[in-house]
C-alpha cells in the first residue's frame, strides 16, 4: 500500500493523533462527553446558565435546534437542496401529535411520536417526488410556499381548529424514577440545592430537564446514524449530487434518488423535532410556524458550516443558546444577530465550524487497514 | 486484483471485433444549429477509435448523444446489442459508458480517492440499511471500493494525492483522476474528451501510453484529441466530423491522406496539423 506513508511525526496535529488512538479511549471520552451535556442542567454552571430563564428550558429549546440543524444539514449540507421552508415539516409534526393526541385522538405518546415523522416523512416524499427533478432555485421557491402553506392550512382548516391551535397535546410518560438535586453556586463554591431538584424522567408543564434529555438521545441517535451515513456509499452519493449533479449522474449516481432519500431523512428529523417541540409546549398554533423560524433554522446551518455535524450543532447553540443567555441585550436581539451574520459572512463564510473533509478522508485508509486486518484475522 | 485485470479481450478481439456502439444515423439539433447531422459509426470492440474534427464540429454533442446528456433529435444509439432509448444517465453508465469531460468536472470539495469511490459505487447496491448497520454487504462494498480506488489511483500515478481535495490536484492530475473515476465505473466503453487539453507534449505523450495500457486492460477507448500527430500514433481508426457531418473513417494512414479531411484542416500539411490544438 504506497498510498499510507507515514506523515512526517511534526506533521500530526492533535486530530490526528485523536484518530489514531486506541478504540477504548475514543469511547470512554465520547461517553464523558455525552455525560458532561447530560448533566449540564444539573450543575447549573454559572457562566453558561440562564439567568433571567430555566435553563433547563433553554437547553431544550437549543437541543430542539440542534436536532433541526441536524436535519435541514443532510438536506443542505450533504446533498446541497436549499430548503427555504423547512418549518413546515417541523409544523406537520407538531400537528400530527396535537391532532391525534388531543384535538381528534388520544393515542399514546410513542405512537404519536411514530405517527409524527411518518407522516412528516411522507410529506417531504410528495414535496420533493416533483420538485426535486427541476433545478435548484425551483426547489428554493417550492419550498419556501410549502412552509407557508402547511402554516396557512393549519389557520385556515376548522378541522385543525384554525388560529385556535391545539391544547392539551399529551406529554411523553413519565417515569419518576428517582430525584436529583441540581447544584447552586455562589461565585465559584457549589452548594447542593435540595429545594430545586429533578424528577428523573417526570415529563411536567415545569421543569425542561427531561425535554431536554429526550431530545439529547434523539441528538445522540441522529449524531451516530449521521456519522455512518456519511462515511458510506450514500453519504458519497449525496455530496457528488451536490458537487456536480450531471457528473454523478454520469458516473451512475442515481441523483434523484439521493436528493429524495436527504429531503425525506431531513423531513423525518424535522417532524421528530415539531413533535418534540410540541410534546414540551403543550400547545400550539399556526403563528407558531411562521416563516422567521425556517429562516432561523437556515441559519442555524449556515452560520455553523453547512456540511459538517458539529458545525450544525453549534450553529444551533448560536441560534438557541446565545439570545436566551445574553437577554440584556434582547430589545436589539434581531440587530446583534444581523451584525454577527455580517461579521462571520466577512471572516468565516464557510461557517463557524466548516467540513474538516482532508482528515475524514485519511479515514478512508484506516478504514480500509481495519477492514482487511478483521478480514484477514477471520481467515487466520 | 479485482476488476480491473478483466480476460484480455483486446488481445484476441482486437480492432475490428464486433461492433460495441453504433451510431445510427443520430442527428442532433439545438434550436436552429445542427450539431449532428445523419452520423453513423460504429465502434469496435477493444479499439481506440479517435473522433476528431475542427472546433465546434460535433464531437462533444456526440458524446453527449451517447452518454445519454442529450436525446437525439433522430436516429439512435445502440449499445452492446441494446438501443439507449429513453435510458437515464446513469443507467446508461450502469450499461457500461463512462466518459470525462471536455472542462474537468471533478467533486472538487471531496478527496481524489472519493471521488474515484463514486464511480466504483456504481455497481454497488448498500443503501441506507447496509450502510447504518454496517452489515457485511456494506463491508464487502467498502473493501473492493477501496481498493478497486487505490488501483486505480496508483496507474494514474496520483497515488501520493489520494487524501487531497479534488480541486487542490494540479491540473494535469485532475484530468487523470477523471479518467480514473470514470475506470472505476468499470465501463466496457471509455469516451475521453480532450484528456490531453493543455498538456505538454511529454505529458500528451505520457497519457497516450496510459490510454493505450487501459485498452489493453480489456476497454474499448473514443478519444477526442486534436493533435493529430498524437491522434494517428495512438488510435486504431478515425472519425472525422465536420460542420456535424462525418466526412471521412478509417485507418490513420488513409486518414493522413483523405482529401476531404486536409481541405477541413484548411490544407495544412502534417507538421502544422500537429500545432492544430495551439490556435484551436
Ligand atoms: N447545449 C447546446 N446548445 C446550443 N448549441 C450547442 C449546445 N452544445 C453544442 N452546441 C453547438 O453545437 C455545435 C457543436 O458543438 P460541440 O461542442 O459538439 O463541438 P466540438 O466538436 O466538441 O468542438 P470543440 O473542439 O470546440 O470542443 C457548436 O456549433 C455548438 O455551438
Ligand atoms: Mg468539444
Amino acid at each position: 500500500m504506497s498510498t499510507t506513508a507515514p506523515r512526517p511525526a511534526e506533521r500530526r496535529s492533535l486530530g490526528d493523533r485523536w484518530h489514531e488512538a486506541p478504540r477504548v479511549l475514543k469511547v470512554l471520552v465520547w461517553a464523558l462527553v455525552a455525560l458532561f451535556f447530560f448533566a449540564l442542567p444539573l450543575i447549573n454552571p454559572p457562566l453558561l446558565s440562564t439567568p433571567d430563564s430555566d435553563f433547563g428550558s433553554v437547553l431544550f429549546t437549543v437541543a430542539g435546534y440542534g436536532l433541526v440543524a441536524l436535519g435541514l444539514n443532510i438536506v443542505l449540507g450533504y446533498a446541497g437542496l436549499l430548503d427555504l421552508g423547512y418549518v413546515g415539516f417541523y409544523a406537520v409534526g407538531a400537528y400530527t401529535v396535537g391532532v391525534f393526541g388531543s384535538l381528534h385522538g388520544d393515542l399514546p405518546w410513542p405512537i404519536l411520536v411514530i405517527l409524527a415523522v411518518t407522516v412528516s416523512t411522507a410529506s417531504g416524499l410528495l414535496l420533493g417526488a416533483p420538485t426535486l427533478r427541476v433545478r435548484g432555485d425551483y426547489l428554493a421557491i417550492v419550498t419556501l410556499g410549502f412552509g407557508e402553506i402547511i402554516r396557512l392550512v393549519a389557520l385556515n382548516s376548522e378541522f385543525l381548529n384554525q388560529a385556535r391551535g391545539i391544547q392539551d397535546i399529551p406529554r411523553p410518560p413519565s417515569l419518576e424514577l428517582f430525584e436529583l438535586p441540581t447544584l447552586s453556586w455562589d461565585g465559584a463554591v457549589a452548594t447542593v440545592d435540595l429545594n430545586d431538584t429533578s424528577v428523573f424522567a417526570k415529563f411536567g408543564l415545569l421543569d425542561g430537564v427531561p425535554y431536554y434529555w429526550l431530545a439529547l438521545v434523539f441528538i445522540i441517535l441522529i449524531l451516530v446514524g449521521d456519522t455512518l451515513l456519511q462515511n458510506s456509499r450514500v453519504g458519497r452519493a449525496w455530496e457528488a449530487t451536490r458537487e456536480d449533479e450531471e457528473a454523478a449522474e454520469l458516473n451512475g449516481v442515481p441523483t434523484f434518488r439521493y436528493k429524495l432519500l436527504a429531503f425525506a431523512m431531513g423531513a423525518f428529523i424535522g417532524g421528530l423535532s415539531g413533535a418534540l417541540f410540541a410534546s414540551r409546549q403543550g400547545s400550539i398554533n399556526p403563528e407558531t410556524f411562521i416563516i422567521n423560524l425556517s429562516m432561523l433554522f437556515l441559519a442555524a446551518v449556515v452560520v455553523g458550516g453547512q456540511g459538517n455535524r458539529w458545525g450544525a450543532l453549534a450553529g444551533a447553540v448560536v441560534v438557541g443558546y446565545l439570545p436566551e443567555r445574553f437577554r440584556e441585550v434582547a430589545d436589539f436581539r434581531v440587530l446583534v444577530f444581523g451584525l454577527l451574520l455580517l461579521l462571520l459572512a466577512n471572516f468565516r463564510p464557510q461557517g463557524l465550524l466548516p467540513p474538516r473533509r482532508a482528515r475524514r478522508a485519511r479515514k478512508a485508509t484506516q478504514q480500509l487497514q481495519h477492514l482487511e486486518g478483521t478480514e484477514g484475522g477471520a481467515r487466520a | 486484483m479485482p476488476e480491473l485485470t478483466k480476460d484480455d479481450r483486446s488481445a484476441q478481439a482486437g480492432p475490428g471485433g464486433r461492433p460495441l456502439l453504433s451510431m445510427e444515423s443520430v442527428t442532433l439539433r439545438f434550436g436552429g444549429v445542427v450539431a449532428l447531422d445523419e452520423v453513423s459509426f460504429d465502434i469496435r470492440e477493444g479499439e481506440i477509435l479517435g473522433l476528431i474534427g475542427p472546433n465546434g464540429a460535433g464531437k462533444t454533442t456526440a458524446f453527449n448523444a451517447l452518454t445519454g446528456v442529450y436525446q437525439p433529435t433522430s436516429g439512435r444509439v445502440v449499445f452492446d446489442g441494446q438501443p439507449l432509448g429513453r435510458r437515464k444517465r446513469y443507467q446508461i453508465n450502469r450499461l457500461g459508458i463512462a466518459r470525462t469531460f471536455q472542462n474537468i468536472r471533478l467533486f472538487g470539495n471531496m478527496t481524489a480517492r472519493e471521488n474515484v469511490l463514486v464511480g466504483a459505487d456504481s455497481h454497488h447496491r448498500s443503501g441506507v440499511l447496509n450502510s447504518l448497520f454496517r452489515l457485511p454487504m456494506h463491508r464487502r462494498e467498502t473493501r473492493e471500493g477501496l481498493r478497486l480506488a487505490d488501483e486505480l489511483l496508483d496507474m494514474m500515478d496520483l497515488a501520493h494525492r489520494g487524501d487531497d481535495l479534488a480541486r487542490n490536484l494540479s491540473y494535469g492530475e485532475q484530468r487523470r483522476l477523471e479518467i480514473a473515476r470514470a475506470l472505476a465505473t468499470r465501463p466496457k466503453l471509455l469516451c475521453l474528451d480532450e484528456p490531453a487539453a493543455g498538456f505538454n507534449p511529454v505529458e500528451k505523450q505520457r497519457l497516450m501510453d496510459l490510454i493505450r495500457r487501459v485498452r489493453d486492460l480489456g476497454n474499448t477507448v473514443l478519444l477526442i484529441e486534436h493533435d493529430m500527430r498524437l491522434v494517428m500514433g495512438v488510435t486504431d481508426r478515425i472519425v472525422v466530423l465536420e460542420f456535424g457531418k462525418k466526412i471521412a473513417e478509417g485507418a490513420p494512414e488513409q486518414i493522413r491522406n483523405d482529401p476531404a479531411v486536409i481541405a477541413a484542416y484548411l490544407g495544412v500539411d502534417d507538421d502544422q496539423l500537429s500545432e492544430e490544438d495551439e490556435h484551436l
